[in-house]
């Protein structure tokens, strides 16, 4: 990184100019702030145990030979690809992904993201951080990528602990699509990864959201309880088929369409409606996080 | 919000002041009235005390300087640009302490500074650690610098406070009750450190609701109360405002109050053996000689200097310690 001039600077204009990349530096720390919090720790490690969870009952349900899913018990079914669990350990990746998307990774990005700026409010440490001076469209862009980045790492982190699972606790191998042709480890190991993603993009809205919300109040705990509370009433108001001309634009609507990633070839209808639908929540909601945060009095 | 902190020549600066605000005005939504056509001058080197009581609009009038609330009518000026429209040129030349310290509890002092320091676009990451232990060393807390700061007592978390607003060399610092909380001997130090960046040349603005904490270190002050600006100018000239009194320590108590009125001096009041009064306007060398020839035993004869306070109350009427 150039600098300027380093010198004392006594006159105004004379001021050392930032680097363009001093954007990068606050972003590292929020990253670093944001991943030395104690409770995001506590997040993943939650949405670390539920695949291990997912292993285990898998495999004490299938240890008398029989299989996991439809059709055993009279049980509703449990998650997409339960039942192949026990032919490969791949497919653990997949479940854990499909039972945490409609709830615990989202609520997970909803705590993180409704105590953004409203949890920096509460401290007291905004104000610190605008007088420094960060810049309020910075800071807000700032927060929107780490919140992003966790987003990433969340979804990661189910995605690489169900992978260290289902490796040790099933086999591991070649492996069946939906649509009833083979693939092979490295290939599905590849579909795995950009599922992990897919994922991770759906999550784009609900981070805007909370973001907005975040916006919104001088309290962590209110943001929070907030985003965690829409996305639940959202989620149910998705099964209400009176509903179904909104439905298709609830930002959890086209969630499960990461499936059709493991269809052969590639159905990529809902996944792109998906990604366009997060691409407009970011774009309406962080607008609006934009213009409340940048014309509002900062009195905590 | 965002303007660049191109060479724009500085304007000069009317007077030479560091911050300037002209009718400036906070009406909150709720309708209520926090600061009224604020005219405030603060000459560049100057201590200036900013006094009031609590709920005067003291903090209001700083978060306006320091472009965190929007004024609702009127003009504020800091280092010659007008905020909040400047912040991005003007706030880094300032060290500012609002409403108290807020840190991050999770992380240690020294970590707390490294993160401020990051949110300020004109500090450089290679000095960073350098100029985070400077700061840390001078308000006195290198020994707690690896602690949580969640951990700190009130005091620490004052200094620590302090520390980030030392980081770098400011043009003016803004201090927001900066005492709060710490105890005498820590109270000592803060003004000391106060008179040390006063003499190299720093604007100290400091806002406190302790007279005689701003008495011993402002060469400067404004008093508010209610939203508006009662006064302000040098602090001397504002003492002055308030004339001292004559006190006269006699047995002869009696007798001594009749002598001074009769030189002329006016509000004569008895307390045992302790007389005062409005020192007339003659030489007061005769009047002590008028009272030794009239047999009055004098122990003392002095003219007591008026404090703040005495300027204070003659200005409002009412005692200091009352909320707005």
């Amino acid at each position: 990184m150039s600098r300027a001039e380093t010198a004392v600077p006594r006159e105004l204009g004379e001021v050392r100019t930032p680097s363009p990349l001093w954007t990068f530096g606050l972003l590292r720390s929020e990253l670093v702030t944001t991943f030395r919090r104690w409770r995001t720790l506590a997040l993943l490690a939650v949405l670390a145990a539920v695949p291990v969870l997912v292993g285990i009952a898998v495999k004490i349900e299938t240890s008398d030979g029989s299989s996991a899913g439809p059709g055993r018990g009279g049980g509703g079914g449990g998650p997409a690809f339960i039942a192949q669990i026990t032919n490969n350990g791949l497919f653990l990746v997949f479940t854990a992904l499909a039972a945490t998307l409609p709830f615990f990774l989202p609520m997970a990005i909803g705590v993180v993201a409704g105590d953004a700026i409203a949890g920096e409010a509460n401290a007291g440490t905004l104000r610190y951080l605008l007088v420094a001076p960060a810049g309020r469209t910075r800071l807000l862009l700032t927060k929107y990528a780490t919140v992003l980045a966790f987003c990433l790492v969340a979804t990661l982190v189910v995605a690489a602990s169900a992978l260290a699972v289902g490796a040790v606790l099933f086999p591991l191998g070649d492996l069946t699509t939906i649509s009833g042709t083979r693939i092979s480890f490295a290939d599905g190991l590849g579909r795995a990864l950009l599922i992990a993603l897919v994922v991770a993009a759906s999550l784009i809205g609900i981070a805007a959201l909370g973001l907005f919300i975040s916006t919104l109040t001088n309290s962590g705990i209110a943001a929070m309880a907030t985003t965690v509370g829409l996305l639940i009433s959202v989620q149910i108001l998705d099964q209400i088929p009176q509903l179904h001309a909104l439905q298709p634009y609830f930002f959890s609507h086209y969630w499960l369409s990461f499936a059709d990633l493991m269809r052969d070839p590639v159905y990529w209808d809902d996944l792109t409606k998906n990604l366009g639908l997060q691409a407009l929540y970011a774009a309406v909601f962080g607008s609006a996080a934009w213009a409340r945060f940048t014309a509002r009095d900062i009195t905590a | 919000m965002d303007e660049a902190s191109a060479p724009e020549p500085d304007r000069a600066e009317p007077g030479d002041s560091v911050i300037a605000t002209h009718a400036l005005t906070k009406r909150y939504r709720g309708g209520q009235l926090a600061v009224d056509g604020l005219d405030l001058t603060v000459p560049a080197g100057s201590v200036f005390g900013f006094l009031g009581p609590n709920g005067s609009g003291k903090t209001t009038t700083i978060r306006m300087l320091m472009g965190l609330i929007e004024p609702t009518s009127g003009t504020a000026r800091v280092l010659g640009r007008p905020m909040p429209r400047s912040s991005r040129a003007v706030l880094p030349h300032v060290g500012a302490l609002i409403e108290g310290p807020a840190l991050y509890g999770f992380l240690s002092g020294r970590d707390n500074l490294i993160r401020y320091d990051a949110a300020d676009p004109t500090a450089d990451p290679r000095t960073r650690r350098a100029r985070v232990a400077a700061a840390l060393e001078r308000v006195g807390l290198m020994a707690a610098a690896g602690k949580k700061a969640r951990a700190y007592s009130l005091g620490m978390k004052q200094r620590l406070g302090l520390a980030a607003a030392l980081l770098q060399p400011r043009r003016l610092l803004v201090l927001d009750e900066p005492t709060n909380g710490l105890d005498p001997q820590g109270m000592r130090e803060i003004r000391s450190l106060v008179r040390e960046l006063a003499s190299d040349g720093t604007t100290v603005f400091l806002s406190s609701h302790l007279l005689d904490e701003i008495e011993q270190v402002c060469t400067h002050a404004a008093v508010m109360a209610q939203g508006r600006l009662i006064t302000q100018g040098a602090v001397s000239d504002l003492a002055a405002g308030a004339r001292g009194r004559l006190v006269v320590t006699t047995p002869d108590a009696g007798e001594a109050a009749r002598v001074l009125k009769e030189q002329g001096a006016a509000d004569v009041v008895v307390a045992e053996d302790r007389v005062t009064a409005e020192p007339p306007d003659r030489d007061l060398a005769e009047v002590n000689a008028a009272l030794v020839t009239a047999g009055v035993r004098v122990r003392g004869f002095g003219v007591e200097r008026a404090s703040l306070e005495d300027a204070f109350v003659a200005l409002t009427g009412e005692g200091f310690d009352v909320a707005g």
